[in-house]
């Protein structure tokens, strides 16, 4: 290893960290006014490098030149940009005081619409731009032969920092957008219209997304599922420097470049590793990231379960419930057993998930973790220990409480909307180890052959199976709701100063919540496993996390019994409509931005809502 | 007697299941200056910030130079040329003092000089010193007059104008005082809801009394000084 080969390296990082902060400025400006998190950042990004891909191939049959080109980048971006207009004007506008829970699914409806959109306009193939004119050959540094093109990236991030910070500083939209940062509303009482300045700040966040995406098009083809890896990268970046600082990103994107182009040469499969331990660090010292500010959270006030009257009915209707379901093997076919099978799983999953947010207000955006450890927990038991499922199952359960209790110990420190990006960074690492430790865990294609125990086998019994255990774990949480660990919880909830007034050591009270949660999500994950008997990393992603989000928002946020319902309808739905449509995922986005707007209370809420108007 | 720049009409407001307002109705006439005063939690805050429509409320009506205020948002009322300091100031910490007039800025209507920097650092000499020191590095008192000459960035005909004298020094409120008369003398008209009222009194033409939500007194300030029971009952002054 010679000197030219690390300044080659250092270069490298230096490119990848200019990419990565054009594309976090857009993240973390648009946050800065508006205080939501725009899941669909990566998205737009996404269809800038599309757009790009395909309109500067045709500019350039028209007139080739470095001119053309960089118009073409131009242009995408901005098409980009006005894509973000209609994004706010459409869905943002409506959800400024929605809690950041609504605010983040609501905008990962987005992600889920652009991802089907895409596919429909430019098609399912992936589509490799052209190289940029003038910049093809390669230039020698240190005697090694490297990108000319790389070097235009590398000072393509301070240009636009540079020139983002002249608009902030030196133009009246600037001030006003820093003086909306600060104080929306005395913004409007001197006579500011907010929400032309909102989509103004929209416009140029999303300019920077498309312009960070169309700049990639001579690096890496433009292809579905670069929104997702983008979007993880550039919360791991705006978290870091501090949620709203422009200079902030700057800083840790370098930082973040650096340590991917080295961590290679340490970690060589996963960088990811590297860049998280940094991220531990850097809110282990700072909660609020290098230039973060404490008062700088999002959303409205967590809105969870509240205190209620224990109806006299409730046991009985447990009882009711469990023994209805308990006779369904009378009436079901295999089929239907193995739909409720899953329904029920996912009950506890999305149960667990509950405790997290209905009770805690801990907005957990990655509890497809701790689904995923439980899964494959039991199916590295399975394979490498050769446990059978009695034993597998308790040690997938073990790995998902301690994957929580590692994690929750980070995250405790933190709330709101940096929880909600801290967990989901930390779910996108368990899946990146995952995906790339294929000697262990068989990467892409997971692990198989996890079967239950002979005396379990069978749908019927599989059933029984699943139900007890399911029934068992949620009436035991939802005892937890109205124990002291739930009154401390839900006090932390409203006022966490109030509560740490009265003398709750709330990091531990929201520590063990995190363990508890992690533990139950595990188990319904180890239950998946045998049902299907295989693990694969789809149980880790995101999309799996905004199912169980999805099913509590369906159901009802303020519910109880929410999340159950929610699992089933979503569940029965996917089963219905995924057959009849290619579209599934446009359906669900859609689906989810709907709920957000009209239904926020999901149906349990409404119901009860509904019953309480009447009374 | 000039004609009401501002009329309210019967205002109610409310937070959540709480009525604090029960029916104000009163006029400010261009250039004056009317005190509104009462007890802590009397509904002063709240007035104020229902007639800029930043709290929900209700008036049979409530017009400005004429326009109604109902259902405007807010920065369609400031626009009308109504400026707001609100209680906390709410200074932009981030900004400097430039910026922050900055931020303030409006176009004024014809046919009047407009505040601009140099004028507002006239008027508060304080604050020409420290041009380009950022909000959060501003004693109360600094803060307290950035917020106005803010407010008269955007050029306003009336201004409410909540607490200026709170938690300042007797010196820094009789830059107030000062102020004020400048702005009357240049026909704003100010709605000073305050708590001193010694000050409020030495610098008001007309005052009214509100006392949990409900008027008590609109009339003259002269009238206001003679009334020793109502000032009693209703200040404890």
């Amino acid at each position: 290893m010679d000197l030219s080969f690390l300044a080659i390296q250092a270069l490298n990082g230096l490119s990848s960290a200019s990419s990565l902060f054009i594309t976090a400025c857009g993240l973390t400006l648009v946050f800065g006014v508006t205080r939501i998190v725009n899941f669909a950042h990566g998205s737009l990004y996404m269809i800038g490098a599309y757009t790009a891909a395909t309109l500067v191939p045709r500019l350039l049959e028209l007139s080739f030149g470095p001119v053309t080109f960089w118009a073409g980048i131009l242009a995408s971006a901005i098409v980009v940009g006005l894509i973000g207009v209609l994004i706010e004007v459409l869905l943002l506008r409506r959800i400024y005081g929605a809690p950041e829970l609504f605010q983040l699914l609501a905008t990962f409806g987005v992600v889920l619409v652009v991802q089907d959109v895409t596919i429909l306009i430019f098609g399912p193939e992936d589509i490799l731009g052209p190289r940029a004119p003038g910049l093809r050959a390669p230039v020698e540094i240190f005697g090694r032969r490297f990108p000319s093109y790389e070097l235009v990236l590398i000072a393509a991030g301070p240009v636009v920092l540079g020139l983002v910070w002249l608009l902030l500083r030196k133009t009246r939209f600037g001030v006003l957008v820093r003086a909306a940062t600060q104080d929306r509303e005395m913004i409007a009482a001197l006579g500011v219209n907010q929400a032309l300045l909102f989509t103004g700040t929209l416009f140029l966040g999303a300019f920077l997304a498309g312009l960070g995406g169309a700049l990639q098009i001579p690096r890496v083809s433009a292809h579905a599922g670069m929104d997702l890896s983008i979007i993880a990268e550039a919360f791991v970046v705006t978290v870091v420097g501090g949620m709203g600082s422009v200079p902030g990103a700057f800083l840790a994107a370098l930082v973040i470049g650096q340590l991917q182009a080295f961590g290679i040469l340490i970690f060589p499969k996963s960088t990811l590793v590297v860049v998280f331990l940094l991220m531990a660090i850097v809110l282990a010292v700072r909660p609020y990231g290098f230039f973060g500010r404490p008062e700088v959270i999002g959303g409205a006030h967590a809105v969870g379960i509240a205190s209620r009257e224990r109806s006299p009915f409730a046991t009985l209707a447990v009882i009711a419930v469990i023994g209805i379901l308990a006779a369904l093997p009378l009436i079901g076919d295999a089929y239907v057993l193995k739909v409720a099978t899953e329904i029920l799983i996912f009950a506890l999953f999305a149960f667990s998930l509950q405790i997290l947010i209905g009770v805690g207000g801990l907005v957990s955006f990655g509890h497809a973790a701790f689904f995923g450890l439980g899964a494959y927990g039991a199916a590295l038991a399975v394979k490498w220990l050769a446990f059978p499922m009695e034993t597998a199952l308790p040690a997938g359960l073990l790995l998902a409480a301690l994957g929580a209790a590692l994690i929750g110990a980070f995250v405790v420190r933190l709330s709101g909307i940096y929880l909600a990006m801290m967990t989901l960074a930390a779910a996108q690492i368990v899946f990146a180890v995952a995906f790339q430790w294929v000697d262990v865990t068989g990467g892409d294609n997971g692990i198989v052959g996890v079967w239950p125990s002979t005396w379990a086998s069978g749908p019927t019994t599989y059933y029984f199976f699943t139900l007890a255990l399911t029934a068992a774990v949620i009436v035991l949480l939802m005892r937890i709701i109205d124990a002291p660990l739930g009154y401390a919880l839900r006090a932390a909830r409203d006022s966490t100063a109030r509560a740490e007034a009265i003398g709750l050591y709330i990091r531990r009270h929201r520590w063990l919540a995190f363990t508890i949660s992690g533990a139950a999500a595990g188990l319904a994950g180890g239950i998946y496993a045998f049902s299907r008997g295989s693990v694969d990393p789809t149980l880790l992603g995101i999309p799996t996390s905004v199912d169980a989000l999805t099913m509590l928002l369906i159901g009802g946020i303020q519910t109880v019994t929410g999340p159950l319902v929610g699992a089933g309808v979503l569940h029965v739905l996917r089963d219905q409509i995924m057959p009849l449509t290619s579209l599934w995922r446009l359906v669900l986005g859609l689906s989810i931005i709907a709920i957000v707007l009209v239904f926020p209370r999901g149906i349990v809420g409404t119901i009860r809502n509904w019953r309480e108007e009447r009374t | 007697m000039s004609e009401p720049l501002l009329e309210i009409w019967n205002l109610t407001a409310s937070y959540g299941r709480a009525q604090v307002l029960f029916g104000l109705t009163f006029q400010l006439r261009q250039g004056e200056v009317m005190a509104l005063v009462g007890r802590n939690g009397a509904g002063k805050t709240t007035t104020l910030k229902s007639i800029m429509g930043l709290v929900p409320a209700t008036a049979q009506k409530a017009s400005f130079k004429g326009h109604s205020l109902s259902h405007l948002p807010t920065y369609r009322i400031a626009r009308l040329g109504l400026g707001y300091v609100p209680e906390d100031r709410r200074i932009f910490t981030d900004l400097t003092v430039e910026e922050n007039l900055e931020a303030g800025r409006k176009a004024a209507g014809a046919g009047r000089s407009p505040w601009t920097p140099e004028r507002l650092f006239r008027l508060f000499p304080n604050l020409a010193e420290m041009r380009g020191r950022r909000g959060n590095q501003m004693s109360g008192g600094e803060q307290q007059m950035l917020a106005i000459a803010r407010t008269l960035m955007g050029n306003p005909d009336a201004i409410l104008l909540d607490e200026p004298s709170e938690g300042i020094a007797p010196v820094i409120v009789q830059m107030m005082a000062q102020a004020i008369r400048a702005m009357k003398a240049e026909g704003v008209a100010v709605l000073l809801s305050e708590q001193n009222w010694a000050f409020a009194a030495s610098i008001s033409d007309r005052a009214i009394v509100i006392e949990r939500g409900e008027m008590r007194f609109e009339g003259s300030m002269a009238e206001l000084i003679a009334d020793e029971r109502l000032r009693a009952e209703t200040l404890g002054v």
